[in-house]
Order: C-alpha cells, then structure tokens, then sequence
C-alpha cells in the first residue's frame, strides 16, 4: 500500500520553485563564473603560465595569499575569544559590542581603507609614531594585513559564537569533576568541539580576503612588487589593456578561493 | 558520614531553590534525592559537586570540609542526564580521560579502563564514537567514565531520565547490582517514585527547597510524614472528614477507623487499602456505587462515587473482582484497611496512622 514519491503527481508549484531557483543560480553565480574561465583558459597554456609567472603577476598573487594566510592566523585567535566573551559573559553595553561586530560587512571597503589612512596615515599622531619607531603602516604591507583584518573580522566570529552558544556545559562541568583545569578543559573539551565552525570562519575570511579590492586600494599605496596584491595587478592590468594578464591572475584567484572553500567545508565536514 | 550538608541555602533572584537543608550520608550507601521539578534536587547534588555556589551552609566530603574547594578537587565522580559524553573522543579515550588527567602510566590507564569497559559490559564498543551507541550504551559509557578516577562520591542527576522506559528500567537494576559490587557512597537524583524506590536504600524528599522527610522507602510509605509526601509517593485518595462523618454508619458496627474530631483535616486513602463487599455483612463500610471497572491485566481498577458525590478509586486483583462478580453501575460497600489523617490546624502533621 506504500505510495512511493514517482507515483505521486509533482506540485506544479514546487516545480515551479525548484527551477527558478536553480536557473537564478546559473544566471548570477554560474554564467560570469564559466565565462571568465572560458576567456582566461582561450589564451592557450602557454600565454597563461607566462603571464602568471611574470615577476608582477607572481608576486602580486604571493602577497595577496600571504596578506590573507596571515590575516587568518591572527583571525582565528581574536574571533575566537570574541565569540567566547559574547558567548560566555554578561557585561553592560554586550548588545552593543555584538551588533558592532557585523560593522565591517555594512561599512563600504573604500571607506574602511579611508579610516585606516586617516588613523595611520602619515599626516596622523598615530602614523607619526608608528613611523618614528620605524613601523609605518599605511601604504606598507602591514597596513594590507589591517585592512583585511578589519573586513573580514565578522567571519569567524559570526561561524564559532553560536556553535559556542549551544553547546553543552554538562560536557565542561564533565571534565571539571574529573578534574580538569580550566585550559585543560578548554583544549581537549571545547577547543575540538569549535574546530569545524573555526576552519569554516577561516576559509570564509581567506576567501574573502584574497579579492580585497577597495580598502587595499586606499592602504596600500599600489608599489609594484611591494604592495600590489592581486586583485590591484588585475586592475591595473584591465586598465592597461593586457586583458590576458588579468584573466590569468583572476583565473589563479578564483582557483584559490575555490580551493579554500571547498577544503574548508570538507574539513568541517570530518571534524563534526 | 561520606557526604554531610549544613544548613545548605540558594537562591536564584526570587526563587528560593535550596532552604536551609541538611543531611547525611553513611559510606557505602545508595540514597535517593526525589522531589518534583523545581524542588531543588538537581541544585543540592550541583553544590555538593561545586558546580552550583551556594548562598549559605557547608558541605564535606569524607570527613573533609569541601564548601569551598573547586570542583577538580572535591574527588567526585558526576553522571548527567544527557550524558555529557565527549563526542569527538571514542568510548575508550572517554573513560580514560580522568585518569589521563591523573597522570597515571599509561598500562596503568588501560588496565584501568579494560576493567571498567568489562563492568558496564561495552569492551567490543571500545573504540566506538558516543553518536554511534544507543543512549543506554552512553549512560554505561558515562558511568565507566565517572567511576575510573576512582571518587569518594559518586553523584547522578537524573541519570535514565532522557533514556526510554524500558532501558530505564534494565538499567535501575543493573546501577543497584553496579552499587553492591562496588559500595561507593552515591547520591542519585530522581523525580520518580518508582526508581528511588527500586534502587536507593534512603530516600530524601523535597518539596520547594525544604526536606519533606527523609528514610528508607518503604518506611516513607507506610509512615507519610506530611501530606506532600504522602500524595507524592504513589496514588492515594483524598476525603474531606465531613464525608466521614456524614456518612450514614451503623452505631453497632462503626467504621473501624478513629473518626478525626477536626473537620479542617484531609483524609487519605491509598487505592490499594479500600476492600470492596458486595453486601454490608459483619463488616461496616460505605455505601458506593461502581462507575467504571477497568481490568488492568493481574489488577483491576474500580472507580467509585461515595453517596456525597466524592469519587474514590480502588485497586483490587483481578481475580479478587472476577469473585466478586463486580460490574459498573453496581452498588457495593466499601471499607478502609488503613487511612492517613493530617490536620491543617496544627503545623505539625498530626497523623492518625490506624492498621486493622
């Protein structure tokens, strides 16, 4: 008497959904996608591999992976502990500090690179000082390093604070019976049971800050071969016509952003 | 005396969860805390384990006073409900885990665990992860884990309440075997009469953060010191006196019960302690009427209506009402072997306890 889903008629409603949904899928993410790979990849190989080992290209793409891999280190440890503090302690004004958190996705990235100069630059106090002590920061690689940490605070924040927040105690006041100390308890309880929300925040914020375009621009100050990241080179390679050079650079990007996520979400995956 | 509590108090905002309570607890012993929700249980058997800072009162351990010392060093071993398992460690590394942080050498260790996975019957679940066992397994699993270390105390807070009945009840059975085995002072944590009763050799019951009355099951039944206590443990009937007392009773033969002289009391009945007679015969009793006979396997239940409109029910033995040839809609008599009488008037429970 079992009625399996194929004998049933399909709500034409449901249909309708299920298609538009995937078709807007295709036309705003897939479309573009597909269409940069097929004009980088018609250069040929051996155009592409040129243009990205040229001296330019190759540090522009080696500056902005090691901007964002050290932007995710620092990440992961201060998101972490800002979602335990918002997770874990009542303190007046909490509201406040966590809708703060979201500020740098709401504040446009041009703007973020302008706070940044205007706090750092060398016409501020701060910039002085920082110069004086032979640590500029705008228009240095540092300052690369700030303004992705400013942009992609939200992630990894945002991915651990609610794993944090539903999570057993009993399995803390567990380990403290037995009697472990509190870093004790944080390592071996805690710490693993946070690990996929961590590595998922981490290859958001990689992701994201591989293809920072608006705040670097402003910060960095756009040296060759010092300062321009990759998305910069491909700017600038736009604006100088060698299209090639940009799809090859974008072409890298994309693979590594790809990479990134994929390996995040897989690595989530298998620790939960 | 292994576990002691002094005047222990707790309140959270205006609630007053823990009021001024104080007990203890010989070695060796398997004492239940029961009390509906709210009364306090959970929190006592929290603070007795320093996860709960009480507002007042003091608490030892083993003859050591442990009011103030953290929860790592009061050597107790803790059960919860929804176990608490370390989900990303396996049964093995679950259980080793308080003698890891023990720093004992790791033959040791596994010798150790070898011998308690054997006692809770789980060594082919070794290596398996908590998500992968059935929620009777990981109340096992947590158990080896809470008793590994060692404790001088072992402290469950309603450990098979989030296990399904049947599991509940092999596994009451096995916890009381698991105790005589091992004798290690627990304190265990139920809202249910049945399982303190099956497996505690004490029972304490609370009531709003108070002791209602504390003593061996058994004797908490047959001797309720208060009216909580006595609609708490089982089914018990409620008579207003003056359904006594205005009830047509043959002066020669009277009720063979004293009849209370205050009509501000309450008056119970356990279902099992009302005999149902088909006629009046030597033996005096009420005159009722059978609403609802429900057979209940070896048992039958009789629903009555006493001639003031009180209703009452009965629990008799099956082949008791097949001889009697009960049927609703019948007029029968009935008579109390046994009844409780507590007086509101006084504060203490005056309690009329009369066995034929």
């Amino acid at each position: 008497m079992s009625s399996t889903s194929a004998d049933r008629p399909v709500p034409l409603g449901g249909l309708l959904l299920r298609w538009s949904c995937l078709s807007y899928l295709g036309v705003v993410v897939l479309f573009p996608l597909t269409a940069v790979v097929i004009r980088a990849l018609s250069a040929g190989p051996v155009r592409l591999w040129k243009e990205i080992v040229n001296p330019f290209a190759w540090h522009a793409i080696r500056l902005s992976l090691t901007t964002a891999l050290v932007m995710v280190a620092i990440s992961v440890v201060t998101g972490t502990a800002t979602a335990w503090v918002l997770a874990r302690y009542e303190f007046p004004g909490k509201g406040f500090v966590n809708a703060l958190v979201d500020l740098p996705f709401a504040v446009p990235t041009i703007v973020t690179g302008l706070m940044l100069v205007a706090l750092f630059g060398p016409s501020s106090t701060l910039g002085v000082v920082l110069s004086g002590f032979g640590l500029p920061v705008i228009y240095e690689q540092s300052g690369i390093v700030l303004a992705l940490l400013f942009v992609c605070y939200p992630f990894v924040v945002r991915s651990v604070q609610p794993v944090l927040e539903n999570l057993d105690p009993a399995e803390e006041e567990a380990a403290a019976t037995m009697g472990a100390g509190r870093w004790l308890i944080f390592r071996k309880v805690t710490l693993p049971a946070l690990v996929p929300s961590i590595v998922s925040g981490a290859g958001l914020s990689f992701s994201r800050a591989l293809g920072e375009f608006g705040s670097v621009v402003i910060v960095a100050g756009n040296r060759p071969l010092s300062t321009k990241t990759a998305p910069l080179y491909v700017y600038g390679e736009v604006e100088g016509f060698n299209v090639d050079g940009a799809m090859a650079v974008s072409l890298v990007l994309l693979t590594c952003s790809l990479i990134s996520l994929v390996a995040a979400s897989k690595l989530a995956e298998r620790q939960g | 005396m292994d576990i002691v509590v002094r005047n222990l108090s707790k309140r959270y905002g205006n609630f007053q969860a823990i009021d001024d309570v104080s007990f203890s607890i010989p070695g060796g012993q398997l004492v239940a805390l029961l009390g509906p929700s709210g009364s306090g249980k959970s929190t006592i058997l929290r603070a007795i384990a320093g996860l709960e800072t009480p507002d007042s009162g003091s608490i030892e351990l083993v003859g050591e006073d442990a009011t103030n010392l953290p929860t790592q060093r009061r050597g107790i071993g803790f059960v919860f409900q929804h176990f608490a398992l370390f989900r990303h460690m396996t049964v093995r590394q679950n259980v080793a885990f308080g003698l890891e942080i023990q720093k004992l050498p790791k033959t040791e260790i596994k010798e150790r665990v070898d011998e308690l996975l054997d006692l809770v019957q789980l060594t082919a679940f070794a290596e398996r992860f908590p998500l992968q066992l059935s929620g009777g397994q990981r109340q096992r699993v947590a158990l080896a884990r809470a008793l590994a270390p060692k404790p001088r105390v072992l402290l469950l807070d309603e450990p098979f309440g989030a296990l399904d009945s049947k599991v509940r009840e092999e596994l009451r059975l096995w916890l009381r075997r698991l105790h005589d085995e091992s004798h290690v002072t627990s304190l265990f944590v139920t809202h249910d009469q049945q399982e303190a009763f099956e497996v505690c050799d004490q029972v304490v019951v609370l009531n709003k953060g108070k002791i209602e009355q504390a003593g061996p099951p058994q004797e908490l039944y047959e001797n309720p010191a208060s009216p909580f206590v006595t609609e708490f443990l089982g089914q018990v009937n409620i008579l207003r006196p003056e359904t006594i007392l205005g009830m047509d009773l043959d002066d020669e033969k009277p009720l063979p019960v004293p009849i209370p002289g205050s009509n501000s009391g309450t008056i119970y009945v356990r279902p099992h302690d009302l005999e149902i007679c088909r006629t009046r015969g030597d033996l005096p009793g009420w005159p009722a009427l059978i609403r609802r006979l429900t057979p209940l396997g070896w048992l039958a239940r009789v629903e009555l209506t006493l001639p003031d409109g009180t209703s009452v029910h009965v629990q008799i033995t099956q082949a008791t009402s097949r001889e009697l040839g009960l049927e609703s809609g019948q007029e029968v008599y009935v008579r109390p072997r046994d009844l409780k009488f507590f007086d509101h008037t006084t504060e203490e429970s005056g309690v009329v306890n009369y066995v034929i």
